[in-house]
């Protein structure tokens, strides 16, 4: 039943987040002004960016000038697949696709990727500061017998990563749809608002986390550096 | 040979309810606990807040991994139990 979401499904899911996430961009970014009480929704884009910025900074504590892209990226298609789902029909104007918006980071291989992407942003965000030595030396960190733990652990947290976020948001959709065939009035409507709730905290979580991990690739080198 | 079936599906459920009930034991202390120390150092600390909380969502998350980790396998077993479809492939053809 809520397990299998079709391909043609996810796609157009995917392509509506990021039409959504352009449209708003291109929207806001059509007249910027430079004042200093930007009015309107440039002042709403500036607060996100800033509050993404400061969590960065407070994180990585350095600048967050490399990190923003990829993390606010990371954040906000999240947050918008996730806020999403309280729409039901986006996938109606094509005929012969199940009715009803499933969030695409409800299905694993959306997940999968954004997981891939962290997997492979930590090395490439160590080795373009600090050098493939310093990145290599980190595996050694503390000592060398721990090379083969690291490695496990560099795998088991991008697979923790994906399964956490398609878990909770899939755990969602099913608990809206048993409550739809239980108590089909009120009762899903309040799964629902708690669903926007749990979509929001995952999306909080997995940026914070593949920012973490990151921070975390770095200021053993920093460290090492200074010594 | 229907009867194998039958058996599979029939363990099949009553290890998925296992799994998720015992599976979210664990993680539900591991929470309960966490949430517990991070309010009682809010309210001793106020000023850190802010560092607390975020370090305390981290947590929660590497805590409700193991729970995740059960659900998907509870998933797995009652929508698409592998086990399943290989003895009803074997038994069909």
């Amino acid at each position: 039943m809520t397990l299998d979401i079709s391909f043609w499904e996810l796609m157009i899911n995917t392509w509506v987040v990021m039409a959504v996430l352009v449209v708003c961009s291109w929207l806001v970014s059509r007249n910027l002004t430079s004042e200093i009480h930007p009015t309107g929704l440039q002042n709403w884009l500036e607060a996100v960016v800033e509050a993404i910025d400061g969590q960065i900074r407070e994180i990585s504590a350095g600048d967050s000038k490399p990190y923003l892209a990829f993390i606010g990226t990371l954040f906000l298609f999240i947050l918008t697949s996730n806020v999403l789902a309280i729409f039901p029909s986006m996938a109606q104007l094509v005929e012969g696709l199940p009715k009803v918006y499933h969030a695409p980071t409800s299905s694993l291989e959306t997940t999968a990727a954004l997981a891939l992407a962290v997997f492979f942003a930590v090395p490439l965000f160590s080795i373009s500061r600090y050098g493939l030595r310093h990145y290599l030396g980190t595996y050694l960190k503390p000592t060398p017998i721990m090379l083969p733990f690291n490695i496990i652990g560099e795998l088991s947290r991008t697979l923790a990563l994906a399964m956490r976020l398609f878990g909770n948001m899939m755990s969602g959709v099913i608990v809206v749809a048993i409550a739809i065939s239980i108590a089909p009035l009120v009762f899903p409507v309040v799964l629902q608002l708690f669903g926007l709730l749990t979509g929001s905290i995952q999306a909080y979580i997995f940026a914070v986390l593949a920012m973490v991990y990151i921070a975390s690739a770095s200021k053993t080198q920093q460290k090492a550096g200074g010594k | 040979m229907t009867m194998d079936l039958v058996i599979i599906g029939a363990v099949s459920m009553v290890v998925a309810g296992l799994t998720i009930a015992i599976g979210s034991i664990g993680p539900a202390l591991g929470q309960g606990r966490a949430v517990s120390q991070a309010l009682a150092s809010i309210a001793q600390q106020p000023d850190s807040a802010n560092t607390i909380t975020r370090t305390l969502f981290v947590g929660l998350a590497m805590i409700e991994s193991t729970a995740i980790y059960c659900f998907v396998v509870t998933m797995i077993l009652l929508f698409i139990n592998p086990f399943w479809r290989f003895f009803a492939e074997r038994l069909g053809g």
